[in-house]
């Protein structure tokens, strides 16, 4: 698995990279190759509330739909359009593949992990 | 080769009787800017076209169809018989009830065969398939909780191994979904349930099939459907399990308040391009004055049609899909008060000698001592030492003439393969097939290229199912 170095870790898999009052959110590296070859992406809007440890998009692989829980809360300030019309972006490089960019970020969720441990969490997990 | 590449201009048959009613013109608004494209071909091209597409494609009547949580049992030809009466098939919905008493009587029939299986009190026949059974029982509960002065009840507990149909019904009727995890042994955290319910007045109710999707019968779901009932929630059977405690075990006295059944998984009517489906949905009588759609009625001894009280309406036009009904009630009375029970005995026990001949080579998930009709293989092992994956697996089953179970599916299990045997199967089939799995295992470990080219005997090898589902292309451009 490729950490990426930068980031904090939710337990349901994503990364986020908060700079001040900004963030950017991805899924992790494991998170995309136990989905498999993603095939659909589905983002909020521009200007929607996300909520940390709530839903804010999902995706679908061939094996199934799963939820993206956003790590903090905050304004969408950003949607990473691209995805939507090439998922695969994600399969290729989960780490540079963000999902939103969050502006106004107010508060982190609970129990975000090192990249150190998100990696044994993982170990854990698999 | 698709139809429309074999049509010609000017072709066609000529099955459609002559029209006896007076024609009709459209209004010219209401008519088609440009001419319907439909295929022209004769009969006997027809004929061959359709018999190509079956010879390519694999049904119950090709081969063995372990298809876990679908229960592709055998469809016996007494159903097509019955459902091919003049008396059923010539009659029109609006015709007067007096001249149709025999439907009618099916139609009671029935509900009171399958309330007497769930031990529900009334039914209705108009859900279209399962997931369309689900929506209208989430419906009746809104609409339960509506009327008594509990708007804020919008709830919807579903378990982590629910089908994913839970979930999106509940989402289409307005509610949200409230994820309760499974334990290490794949059933219900009772525990965590009651931390969820605990005095919430949102609780509208909890979806729930049991037994569930890993096979397991829940020991605790008495004390599972008190809980919800205790916060002021409704209870809903997702009966798509029911193969496996017919005339053993009810919904009904399990605490269930509606359910819904498949008569095309349970009452061995066909599925899919054979089908249509049917989901009929029963309640408990402090539901069914919600129900939609026509009840029949006893007037002095003449069944006439009615309407629940509060009836929510309409979920399909007329009596659902009536030939489909018709079939069912056909195999409960062929199967009868003894032979209801059998088929759910002998759907269990076909389950349980696969499951224990199949753990010699596959982990079992959960590692229950005994299964119901179905059980999951955990194929992360083999995924481990050879890379071959569940997926693989499946298609290796594909050139032994075996329709692949059920894949990755629960969701709680990584790599899972959930086969359902059904009650149908002789001991040689199933010992076939054991067979054939063992031996792809050991395929797995010592060529596990020829799995991941597989399959190489079927009209199609190995399809592109990346590129479809990013690229689909869904219709034939002309």
């Amino acid at each position: 698995m490729e950490l990426k170095k930068d980031a904090l870790y939710a337990k349901s898999h994503e990364w986020v990279v908060i700079d001040g009052d900004n963030a950017t959110i991805g899924i992790s590296d494991f998170a995309q190759s136990e989905l498999g070859d993603l095939v659909f992406v589905n983002l909020p809007e521009v200007g929607d509330e996300v909520v940390a440890g709530e839903i804010f998009a999902d995706v679908e692989s061939v094996k199934a739909v799963s939820d993206i829980f956003s790590p903090v809360s905050g304004t969408v300030a950003e949607i990473n359009e691209e995805l939507q019309d090439a998922p695969e972006m994600i399969n290729e490089n989960a780490n540079e593949a963000w999902f939103i960019k969050v502006e106004g970020v107010k508060e982190k969720a609970d129990g975000l992990l090192s990249p150190e441990e998100y990696e044994v969490f993982c170990e854990e997990e698999a | 080769m698709l139809i429309f590449e074999k049509s010609r201009p000017g072709r066609g048959i000529s099955a459609l009787p002559k029209c006896d009613v007076e024609q009709y013109t459209l209004p010219e608004d209401d008519m088609r800017e440009a001419d319907l494209h439909l295929p022209e071909m004769a009969e006997v091209d027809l004929s061959r076209h359709y018999t190509e597409l079956a010879k390519k494609s694999h049904g119950v009547n090709d081969g063995f169809y372990p298809l876990g949580s679908c229960t592709m049992k055998y469809n016996p030809r007494i159903n097509e018989k019955t459902a091919s009466f003049e008396g059923f098939t010539q009659v029109h919905p609006l015709q007067p009830a007096e001249t149709v008493q025999g439907c009618m009587q099916v139609l009671r029939e029935t509900e009171e065969a399958l309330a007497e299986i769930t031990g529900m009190s009334s039914f209705t026949m108009q859900p279209a398939a399962g997931a369309h059974g689900e929506f209208t029982g989430l419906l009746l509960i809104k609409a339960y909780h509506l009327a008594n002065g509990d708007p804020q009840r919008t709830k919807i507990v579903v378990p982590d191994s629910a089908h994913g149909t839970n979930p999106a019904s509940a989402v289409m009727a307005g509610m949200e979904v409230i994820n309760v995890d499974s334990t290490p042994d794949g059933l219900v955290d009772v525990d965590k349930l009651r931390e969820i319910c605990r005095d919430n007045e949102e609780i509208a109710g909890l979806m729930l099939t049991n037994p569930n999707t890993a096979g397991l019968f829940d020991p605790n779901i008495r004390e599972i459907t008190d809980i919800i009932h205790e916060c002021g929630g409704q209870c809903y059977y997702d009966g798509a399990n029911l193969n496996a405690v017919m005339g053993w075990a009810r919904p009904g006295d399990m605490g269930f308040d509606c359910v819904h059944l498949n008569l095309h998984k349970t009452f061995s009517t066909p599925h899919g391009g054979g089908g249509p489906g049917s989901g009929p949905v029963g309640c408990k009588e402090h539901l069914a004055e919600f129900m939609p759609g026509v009840k029949v009625v006893d007037e002095n001894g003449i069944l006439a049609f009615g309407k629940a009280d509060s009836s929510l309406g309409e979920m399909k036009n007329f009596y659902g899909n009536f030939l489909v009904v018709v079939k069912a009630l056909t195999y409960i009375k062929m199967l009868g008060r003894q032979g209801i029970p059998e088929a759910s005995k002998n759907a269990v026990l076909n389950a349980n000698y696969m499951m224990n001949k199949l753990s010699e080579k596959y982990d079992i998930a959960f590692k229950p001592e005994v299964c119901m009709h179905e059980f999951v293989m955990d194929i992360g092992r083999q995924a481990k030492e050879t890379g071959v994956t569940a997926m693989d697996i499946a298609k290796g089953l594909l050139d032994n003439n075996i329709h692949p179970p059920t894949m990755y599916f629960p969701l709680t299990v990584h790599e899972a393969l959930m086969a359902e045997p059904c009650e149908t199967e002789s001991k040689e089939t199933l010992d076939e097939a054991i067979g054939v799995f063992l031996a792809l295992n050991d395929l797995a470990y010592s060529d596990p290229e020829a799995l991941h080219a597989a399959p190489v005997k079927t009209p199609v090898t190995r399809l592109d199912e990346v590129g479809a589902a990013r690229h689909p292309v869904l219709r034939y451009e002309f």
